[in-house]
């Protein structure tokens, strides 16, 4: 179409989040100019604009695992049961805040948070109930902690040991990537410096022993969710991932042994063709990075494998069914980004934990996509569009431009540490929010075609104080009937291990949880070697 | 205008980790004019009591996403009069459900902000009861 034509008819302006100003047509000539369509590849082969794998979804749709787990072990595996009999295909697990930050059940910072947004976990014992009867060998299981991740990481090797699992036929993940803890989401607990070396130590151990397992989720997920825009969170989680990538190298593994079983999690909300093309340009950028900057060998080092889940950013407490329309969205912008493992916030998120129909409302959702849209039969259906490929080297080129300013700012591990990109990130929210409030973003239901509602009506998840009180009896009584003077050499151990920086720490943790020493002993004993956090506060 | 500034102190009270809420508001209340102090993430309930009291504020807000919103405001309340700040304005933001808004007001919070409260609401709240 020629200007003359679209110049009749009056155009609104359209920038995306990320900065992009978006035309109303696009064509061959737009690509060209953007870059080309030079690096948009095969599905399977470098650089993956297409997809990692050469069939996608004809061999194996996306996996589906919903973010799950409340208040006791022995709750958390019922709701497990639940989601595995309806056919979800993974497990991911919630742990509480005090389990996520390193404290007890029992120990005075955990007043009022024990199981109540996720399990609580002090000792095996707690593992063990939650995990029972379920085939660790055959389900990949996703565990979201951070802070203490390498204890809860020891405690599922460990109880897979114990249940005669070989340890190299467990599949799955931790979350485990601390440095955007420290930008969002803040369940950090030591220094930056000793908490990467910790890091560390489990990409080393997975590399040798749990092969197929992914030590660290790399996530641009809550840096998005903290307020970033979709550039800043590819950037960032690129920056952070190859900080982790320079101190793994830098203790003599090879970039080939480990770099393909670091997995990603991203974030799905806002404008779907700005997600979808952020996603394409990700996986080229980051297969690029590793080989070129990382001097990667093998081509499939530098595979992007990714859960894009519907983000909880893009839910409103404001008529709450929309977002099970909004999901359904961003169901469907994963699915045609060629994510590996998809994850909804259920409707209800914006005030509560999923109850059991909302859990099962998005798992549905995932469902109904896998099984009656079609957006599973032909790879990347949306290459060759010329507004997507467009806007895919567009975002390749603002991601690296993001990149480089990290660069300048001292590289990610300092800019972190000094608070520069928590104020980046703080600085966009309020950018964003304050374009809600005046009206320049639309938002249903917020700032348009909104209802005059009293109270939604949303049936909360129920907070059982009753079940965190048995699980301080629980905790007593493993304390009682555990081998004290076995707890007290193991915990001896690591922190002798601990002040060593040469020597991995995840056999003596492991050897420590076995015999029920608690998160919280752990985590304390490892805090005496290490200090704690101290969150730079800039504005 | 000559006259002291409101200072206001924001904490984030707990372990919860969500705290782009309560950094946003904290621009949103620098850049309508009052002197904001932040305390960072999780800090007990006698951290943020000493803090205000050290810094002499106006105004003690606390955001609040975890939902332990009541056990947290209740011990608040308790510390505030020990402390002789029970006549502080009080404010409390995050994800509050709606009916927990006449509770939380019944323990002594004078003003609940629930998540997407516009920022002139709370500015205008501050700005009537402090002055």
């Amino acid at each position: 179409m020629s200007d003359k034509k679209t110049k009749k008819f009056p155009t609104r302006d359209v920038t995306l989040e990320s900065g992009i100003p978006v035309k109303v047509v696009y064509t061959k000539d737009d690509v060209d100019a953007s870059g080309g369509e030079g690096g948009i590849g095969q599905p399977g082969d470098y650089p993956f604009t297409r997809g990692i794998h050469p069939t996608m979804y004809r061999s194996r749709p996306f996996t589906m695992r919903q973010y799950s787990g409340f208040g006791t072990a022995a709750e958390t595996h019922e709701r497990f049961k639940y989601l595995i009999s309806q056919g979800q295909t993974g497990l991911n697990v919630a742990f509480d805040l005090p389990t996520q930050c390193g404290f007890d059940s029992d120990d005075p910072m955990a007043e009022g948070e024990v199981g109540r947004v996720g399990m609580a976990v002090d000792t095996l014992a707690d593992m063990e109930e939650a995990f029972d009867g379920i085939d660790l060998d055959k389900i990949t299981v996703s565990l979201t902690i951070n802070g203490a991740a390498i204890v809860l990481m020891a405690m599922y090797f460990a109880l897979a040991r114990k249940r005669g699992f070989d340890l190299s036929t467990l599949r799955g993940t931790a979350q485990n990537d601390i440095l955007k803890e420290y930008v969002g989401r803040g369940t950090w607990v030591f220094p930056v410096e000793p908490s990467i070396k910790l890091i560390g130590d489990t990409i080393l151990f997975c590399a040798e022993e749990v092969p197929k397992y992914s030590p660290v989720s790399i996530c641009g997920y809550h840096i998005r969710e903290s307020g970033a825009n979709p550039v800043q969170e590819m950037a960032y989680a690129f920056c952070i991932a190859s900080a982790y990538i320079d101190h793994a190298l830098a203790r003599g593994i090879d970039i080939d042994s480990f770099a393909s079983r670091l997995s990603f999690n991203f974030d799905i909300y806002g404008n779907l063709f700005e997600q979808v093309a952020k996603f394409r340009a990700g996986r080229r950028l980051w297969a690029k990075i590793v080989k070129e900057t990382h001097g990667a060998k093998n081509p499939r080092s530098g595979v992007l494998r990714m859960i894009a889940g519907g983000g909880g950013g893009g839910l409103t407490i404001e008529q709450p069914e929309n977002n099970i329309v909004r999901g359904a969205y961003y169901a469907l912008a994963s699915a045609l980004s060629g994510t590996q493992t998809m994850a909804l916030c259920s409707y209800d998120e914006a005030f509560t934990i999923p109850t059991e129909k909302a859990a099962l409302i998005s798992l549905r959702t995932m469902q109904i996509l896998q099984e009656e849209v079609g957006v599973c039969d032909t790879v990347d259906p949306l290459a060759g569009s010329y507004y997507v490929e467009t806007l895919t080297n567009e975002m390749e080129k603002r991601i690296v431009e993001q990149m480089k300013k990290v660069d300048a700012a001292g590289g990610i591990v300092k800019a972190i540490s000094e608070g520069y990109v928590q104020a980046e990130v703080s600085r966009q929210a309020y950018e964003q929010e304050k374009a809600l409030q005046e009206g320049k973003a639309r938002k249903v239901g917020v700032n348009c075609f909104r209802l005059d509602e009293e109270a939604p009506d949303v049936a909360m998840h129920p907070f059982r104080e009753a079940e965190a009180r048995k699980q301080f009896d629980r905790l007593a009584k493993i304390k009682a009937e555990r081998d004290g003077a076995a707890v007290d050499a193991a915990l001896a151990t690591v922190r002798e291990t601990a002040g060593d920086k040469s020597v991995n720490l995840m056999p003596a943790i492991m050897d420590a949880v076995q015999a029920y020493a608690t998160v919280g002993e752990v985590m304390g004993v490892l805090k005496e070697v290490y200090g704690t956090y101290d969150e730079p506060l800039r504005f | 205008m000559g006259e002291k500034k409101i200072r206001i102190l924001i904490g984030k009270p707990g372990l919860d980790g969500h705290d782009q809420g309560a950094k946003v508001v904290v621009r949103a209340l620098m850049d309508a004019g009052f002197d904001v102090v932040y305390t960072g993430l999780r800090q007990s309930v006698d951290d943020i009591v000493d803090l205000a009291r050290k810094e002499d504020v106006d105004v003690i807000g606390l955001s609040i996403m975890s939902g332990s919103h009541l056990p947290i405001c209740e011990k608040m309340k308790a510390r505030l009069d020990e402390a002789g700040l029970g006549n502080k304005l009080w404010i409390v933001g995050g994800n509050i459900p709606a009916a927990d808004r006449e509770t939380l007001c019944a323990i002594g919070v004078d003003g609940v902000f629930a998540t997407g409260t516009p920022f002139d609401e709370i500015v205008n709240f501050i700005d009537g009861k402090v002055n």
